[in-house]
């Protein structure tokens, strides 16, 4: 790694943040309103109001409008882990395979089957089988997403698998360990629990609008009432989650941490900062550090926070880049060394093998073995220590913005539903604007949630193993940037028709002749 | 059986409201993202350029090690 083209890598990186970043605008509103339709539709089983039905035909159009343009576009990252990640798809083996051939499957089968019943089988087939599809598109999608980010998880903290040194593949070892580790788990609920505040947002926001315009008033509040316990119950589980979330961070990605906490030296009883503004200290000449101004902290709670302990010693950045014995802490340094053995391990043990010297394989091999948690660091060893830190401030504003959204959604959540319950909502208007004006919010709350995820854990692609300049590609990096280009007009082009489609439909409003033919029907 | 599932989509398909406009997008999209994006932007890297998984992993090796 002497030479880095690091146009090529941030090209690269570029590219697949924005794929990332445009498929995850699709994604949440069908892992939530799928729920949201499948509550709505029980209630219409349950008390045989067409109104009900006319209210689930209404957002199932919309999750129709979505689920179709923002299906396959998560194929696109697959396609560049192929040609820009190459070195990262070979390294992860089959890691990646299993579950994503499992989402595969169960996509397919679950959702393929089960929407084609949901959107064509109204009065074709029994109220009760239509309600089980509509179930069973809503657990496929949200099933569908756990491969996905069990996948993801995986690389935050690689878990059930062994290094492969004759194939340079990483193999899996034990499917339960990948599937059920602590990240894995916490990840997927809190993802889809932040999908599903989305959702819930959504519905409550485009409901507003009909009674901003004094239209379809009963569907309106029916829908608000639905979507605000929704968000209400999930809201809390989110909360769960994102602390389960703190807790894995803190304890498997602590520069993550520190960085999202802009923490420089490590403490006990350390204070959380709810604001602050950075400012970047030209006095300190080594690391690109961040000083905190006009900030309000609550004391001890990142402490707590990270090791449910006030008194517990949070490291800083500082702590993790010079290392603290005290504290059982590696330098970068010391990891760098440790990696640097075992990348030269590994070429000393594919020589060996090559000249039939297993006495020196032998030993290369247990080298490289126990440096293993370290490999990533060695390519590290004569670099700027800079490179091993996240951007702080983007970690740090992407995670306060989020947080702060959250607790905006949830006291929109209660007020709505408490004015909905007792029918004063559609006189206040600003709740109303206020309401309709948080869709955007949600979209942007749940997209910084992947910023803080995933540009907290650079420079890794596998936490600790592989960084992004090991993992990609020796291609042009003007080839990258092309199809950077590319997707972009495509992806916004998505997003237009999208936001098109939908409004269009939301101004023609749920159908106006079901209740007739229902009551005729009935 | 197969002639009422096909019925069941025929029709399904045939009755839809929006359905015109978001399959014509998805249609367009399939073919941008499998006929063009991935024969000529995508090709995957170790695949057309080394034969047997051994030529891969040795690659890869040294691009790790280099």
């Amino acid at each position: 790694m002497e030479h880095i083209d690091f146009s090529l890598v941030d090209w690269s990186r570029a590219q697949f943040a924005l794929t990332a970043l445009y498929h995850w605008l699709f994604v949440p509103l069908t892992l939530g309103l799928s729920f949201i339709i499948a509550f709505m539709e029980t209630q219409y089983v349950r008390t045989g109001n067409p109104e009900w039905k006319r209210i689930t035909k209404f957002w199932m159009t919309l999750f129709g409008v979505n689920f179709a343009i923002g299906v396959a576009t998560g194929i696109i990252l697959e396609f560049e882990f192929g040609t820009n990640w190459s070195n990262y798809s070979w390294f992860v083996g089959d890691i990646f395979g299993a579950p994503l051939a499992i989402e595969g499957i169960m996509a397919f089968f679950l959702e393929s089957t089960f929407i084609a019943v949901m959107f064509f089988g109204w009065n074709k087939v029994s109220k009760k089988f239509h309600l089980l599809s509509t179930w069973l598109v809503a657990i496929g999608s949200n099933l569908s997403a756990l491969w996905i980010l069990v996948a993801n998880a995986w690389m935050q903290y690689p878990a059930g698998m062994k290094f492969n040194p004759d194939t340079a593949r990483n193999e899996m070892v034990n499917f339960w360990d990948v599937l059920f580790s602590p990240v894995a788990l916490n990840k997927f609920f809190h993802t889809v629990t932040s999908s599903y505040v989305l959702s819930a947002v959504f519905v409550i926001g485009v409901s507003a609008w009909f009674l901003l315009k004094n239209k379809e008033q009963l569907f309106a509040k029916k829908s608000i009432i639905v979507a605000s316990i929704f968000g209400l119950v999930t809201s809390f589980l989110i909360i769960i989650t994102g602390d389960g979330s703190a807790k894995n961070m803190a304890k498997y990605q602590p520069m993550k941490f520190a960085a999202m906490e802009n923490l420089y030296t490590g403490r006990q009883n350390a204070p959380l900062a709810v604001i602050g503004l950075l400012q970047k200290d030209k006095t300190d000449t080594i690391l690109d550090k961040q000083n905190i101004s006009l900030k309000i902290e609550i004391p001890s709670l990142l402490s707590i926070m990270a090791f449910q302990d006030a008194n517990a010693y949070v490291p800083g950045i500082h702590d993790l880049v010079n290392g603290n014995a005290e504290h059982n802490i590696l330098s970068y340094k010391e990891r760098s060394d440790k990696g640097k053995i075992a990348i030269t391990s590994l070429a000393e043990y594919k020589n060996a093998k090559k000249t039939g010297n297993d006495s020196i394989a032998n030993a290369a091999l247990t080298k490289l073995n126990e440096n293993y948690p370290h490999f990533g660091y060695g390519y590290y060893a004569n670099r700027n220590v800079n490179e091993l830190i996240p951007n702080i401030p983007l970690t740090f504003y992407s995670f306060r913005i989020m947080v702060g959204l959250g607790f905006h959604f949830i006291a929109l959540f209660l007020v709505v539903w408490i004015l909905a319950k007792k029918d004063k909502l559609e006189k206040k208007r600003f709740i109303l604007y206020t309401a309709l004006w948080s869709i955007p919010l949600a979209y942007i709350a749940s997209e910084l949630g992947w910023v803080v995820t995933e540009v907290g854990r650079q420079p890794w692609v596998i936490q600790d193993i592989l960084p992004t300049i090991a993992a990609v590609s020796q291609i042009k990096s003007t080839s990258v940037q092309i199809t950077f280009w590319l997707f972009f007009v495509i992806f916004t082009g998505l997003l237009i028709a999208e936001i098109k489609i939908m409004l269009s439909q939301i101004k023609k409003g749920p159908e106006t002749e079901l209740i007739e033919n229902e009551i005729r029907i009935n | 059986m197969i002639k009422n599932i096909y019925k069941f989509y025929y029709q399904g398909f045939k009755n839809m409201t929006v359905g015109k406009k978001l399959w014509a997008i998805i249609v367009i999209k399939l073919i941008i993202m499998f006929l063009i994006l991935k024969v000529f932007f995508f090709p995957n890297f170790l695949k057309s350029n080394f034969k047997t998984d051994e030529d891969r992993g040795n690659y890869v090796i040294k691009q790790l090690t280099q």
